[in-house]
């Protein structure tokens, strides 16, 4: 089960609209081995595309030198699908490299009324998926 | 000539879990040929065969932080304290 805070969801829904109809993508880090989400970072998509996301090389390494500074896990790995539902594609399983992480999904394709808005987690493990609960909470 | 190598999670499986191995080479296809000799398995999740031996597509590999695509890729040449990071692309898609 993903337990965010009501807070943390709002800002991935919010990056999400904001770059709809291109993907957005991001991070949650927590202190590392809490799996507790707790600083938000959105992170630019390189591909700006709507059906491709990858962080710029840059802001990878800046992020995960700072992951390891601050002694911080990834512990969501969030994008959205702007026109499809909000499930991992043949794409996302192939480049889940964090088996750790939340893979929260989020589809704003209720944006232009090709499908509902949907928030899901998963966990991606050797290429199987496994959808879980989320909880929203209002703080931990 | 040692070079440190910085190892993300999901390759430490090779590494007995160290977060960071030294290895040796003039470049970094040697680097990474040295790596395999000791941690077997590594060489072939960070290096295309199939396409002559390039860096993956979605491994980013960078050389005292810079990523080495911006330099000669699987062909820039190391040199003794030299650091190298590898981590993998964080990507996906609807497609």
């Amino acid at each position: 089960m993903l337990t965010l805070t009501q807070a943390l969801y709002d800002q991935i829904v919010e990056h999400a609209r904001k770059d709809h109809p291109d993907e957005a993508c991001g991070v949650v880090a927590g202190p590392a081995g809490t799996g507790r989400p707790e600083r938000f970072i959105p992170m630019l998509n390189a591909a700006r595309s709507p059906t491709f996301y990858e962080f710029d090389s840059k802001d990878l390494l800046k992020l995960y030198r700072e992951l390891d500074d601050r002694d911080e896990d990834p512990v969501i790995v969030y994008h959205s699908h702007t026109a499809t539902e909000a499930y991992p594609s043949r794409t996302d399983v192939t480049y889940a490299n964090e088996p750790g992480a939340h893979y929260v999904l989020v589809s704003t394709a209720d944006q232009d009324g090709l499908g509902e808005f949907q928030f899901r987690s998963y966990r991606i493990v050797d290429g199987m998926i496994t959808e879980e609960e989320v909880q929203v909470v209002a703080g931990y | 000539m040692a070079i440190e190598v910085r190892i993300p999670t999901i390759l430490r499986t090779y590494t007995d879990g160290e977060k960071a191995v030294n290895g040796e080479g003039a470049t970094l296809a040697e680097l990474f040929a040295d790596l395999e000799t000791r941690h077997k398995g590594i060489q072939e999740r960070i290096v295309d065969d199939a396409k002559g031996g390039e860096l993956r597509r979605f491994v980013n590999v960078y050389l005292n932080d810079e990523d080495v695509r911006f330099l000669d890729g699987i062909s820039t040449a190391l040199k003794d304290g030299d650091n190298v990071t590898i981590l993998p692309a964080v990507a996906g898609g609807s497609k």
